[in-house]
């Protein structure tokens, strides 16, 4: 098994099936830099226009600011229902608490159509639809499930023992959470937070439904864009998305590195 | 009260906010698509009858199941591959190698679309640059068609493949693997016969997995498929958004929403449902 013929061939492989998942996306960054004024590769020539574009659009900006509204918001509600629900159901953990954790993972599975239909025919009734209201709702229900699987990792490694001797100090529930609990599970919290705000930040099947007018959000922008096919500031768009992500992700890897070592 | 304090646990009390948001606003609206695939047009199970008469329905749901498995099957094979790499690695190759697979993860799916739409068009850069070496004389359909659905949910499922096997890889214990090679059995006989049986459960969790997701996916086919493959989750959009047929819609979430429950119950026979997604937090 060990360094066999079979596992150097396969690990080639793997290596250059992991440059096509993530190199793909890169080929936005050419296309963005064209300076024609239709989606096309560049030759020789390169220009900003595209980015100056975007970035003096009043639709795009706005765009930008609403989603960046929505999936903070969102991202700050997912993650104080969901830390408390984690919490919660680690202190009961009893049967019962182990069905209520399998049924809240259930937004997360089920697929997102049914779900965009779902929140689509209640949000009617209610006066949801097309408001910042709905949309934070809809991605925080969608959302609070990554922060409970986060938080309950940290969790598993916490250990019951500090809780009690906190409480044997004479701590109340609550102190003990916002002094004991909260601190030890904080990396967990953290990477909810951002998993929370990157799955808002990126949402398109719900926002389709339950958005039209009103609050027209970035990728619902982007969805457009890419339907009608032309106009290279979506290419500028999926640049500063890249970037914008890139970002998450080192602050994520720099946040999970430090969990590890404490 | 004291009687009911003593036998709640108070750890409900913060369990409750989310759980009765989630009860009030996501599985009552679930609900209702059941409700609403036997009551609208017209009580009774007229929506469903007409799944039998055949025509442009069976034929969707067909498209969809069949785009499904040929999604999970190279999904999961690929992603075999580099969980077996991803595990076997040394640690720093390891860690290069889990940041290429979360980057991919995280960047955005529709970020990832256009990137094919410009890959796979008939001016695309894979069409320009066959052309240019001289292996082509003519565009060839890459999208517009099953082919390009194919290759964009391949290329946005594999990491999902990825993640419950390394669940189930990272905890075999490397002895059985010695043991089997001291005795005598070769390197192939040990993966056929020892490793790769004891990665059933996260083969099953895998495939499930992706098939699930592929079933009710959008995005891409909408885009890849350029409106000549009609799946499943396009076409109720189509009926809720355009033609307002909330019944033929219902029908169809509510039978996808059967067999995704079905697989999740499967699923949570061989692995836990919260350890499928924390492969990567090893």
């Amino acid at each position: 098994m060990k360094n066999g013929l079979f596992s150097h061939f396969n690990r080639v492989g793997a290596w250059l099936l992991l440059l096509f998942l993530v190199t793909p996306a890169l080929i936005a960054i050419p296309v963005s830099l064209t300076p024609k004024r239709f989606l096309s590769m560049p030759k020789g020539e390169y220009s900003l226009r595209h980015f100056q574009k975007l970035f003096t659009s009043e639709e795009w900006m706005s765009s930008f600011f609403q989603s960046g509204v929505i999936a903070l918001s969102c991202s700050a509600l997912a993650t104080v229902l969901g830390t408390l629900c984690a919490i919660g159901l680690w202190r009961v953990s009893s049967k019962y608490s182990e069905l209520v954790r399998a049924f809240l993972l259930l937004p997360l599975i089920i697929p997102q159509i049914i779900s965009a239909m779902a929140f689509y025919r209640l949000w009617i009734p209610l006066g949801l639809l097309d408001s910042y209201a709905g949309l934070i709702l809809a991605h925080t229900i969608l959302a609070a499930p990554m922060v409970l699987i986060t938080v309950s990792a940290s969790l598993a490694t916490f250990d019951p023992k500090l809780e009690q001797a906190s409480k044997n100090l004479g701590a109340s529930n609550w102190t003990t959470m916002r002094r004991v609990i909260l601190p030890s599970i904080k990396p967990g919290v953290f990477a909810g937070a951002l998993f929370a705000f990157i799955l808002s930040w990126d949402e398109i099947v719900v926002t389709l439904f339950i958005s039209k007018y009103n609050v027209y959000t970035l990728p619902r922008r982007m969805w457009n864009g890419i339907r009608e096919n032309t106009d290279p500031t979506v290419a500028a768009a999926a640049v500063i998305l890249i970037a914008i992500t890139l970002i998450a992700f080192v602050v994520s890897a720099i946040l999970s590195r430090r969990s590890a070592k404490a | 009260m004291q009687a009911l304090k003593r036998h709640i646990h108070p750890g409900w009390l913060i369990i409750a906010p989310l759980l009765l948001m989630v009860v009030a606003l996501y599985l009552g609206p679930i609900v209702n698509i059941f409700w609403l695939s036997v009551t609208d047009p017209e009580p009774g199970f007229g929506n469903y009858a007409k799944l039998g008469e055949g025509g442009a329905l069976i034929r969707i749901v067909w498209t969809t199941v069949r785009i499904c498995i040929i999604t999970t099957a190279f999904s999961v094979v690929l992603g075999y591959s580099i969980a077996y790499a991803l595990v076997h690695a040394h640690k720093r190759q390891k860690s290069y190698m889990l940041t290429l697979l979360l980057a991919s993860f995280w960047i955005s799916i529709l970020v990832r679309t256009f990137s094919w739409l410009m890959l796979l068009g008939r001016r695309g850069l894979v069409n320009a640059t066959l052309e240019d070496i001289g292996l082509i004389a003519e565009p060839i359909a890459l999208m517009r068609n099953e082919l390009g659905v194919l290759i964009g949910m391949v290329h946005y499922m594999i990491p999902y493949a990825v993640l419950p096997l390394l669940v189930s890889m990272q905890s075999i214990d490397q002895r059985v693997m010695d043991a089997s090679r001291n005795l005598g059995a070769s390197g192939s006989q040990t993966f056929w016969r020892i490793y790769l049986p004891l990665t059933t459960p996260g083969l099953v969790a895998s495939t499930l997995l992706v098939f699930i997701l592929s079933l009710g996916f959008y995005v891409t086919p909408a885009v890849l498929g350029g409106g000549k493959v009609l799946m499943v989750a396009e076409y109720i959009s189509v009926q809720l958004l355009v033609t307002l047929k909330w019944g033929t819609a219902a029908m169809l979430a509510a039978i996808m929403l059967f067999g995704v429950l079905a697989m999740l119950w499967i699923m949570s026979r061989f692995m836990k449902l919260s350890t499928v997604f924390g492969g990567a937090t090893r």
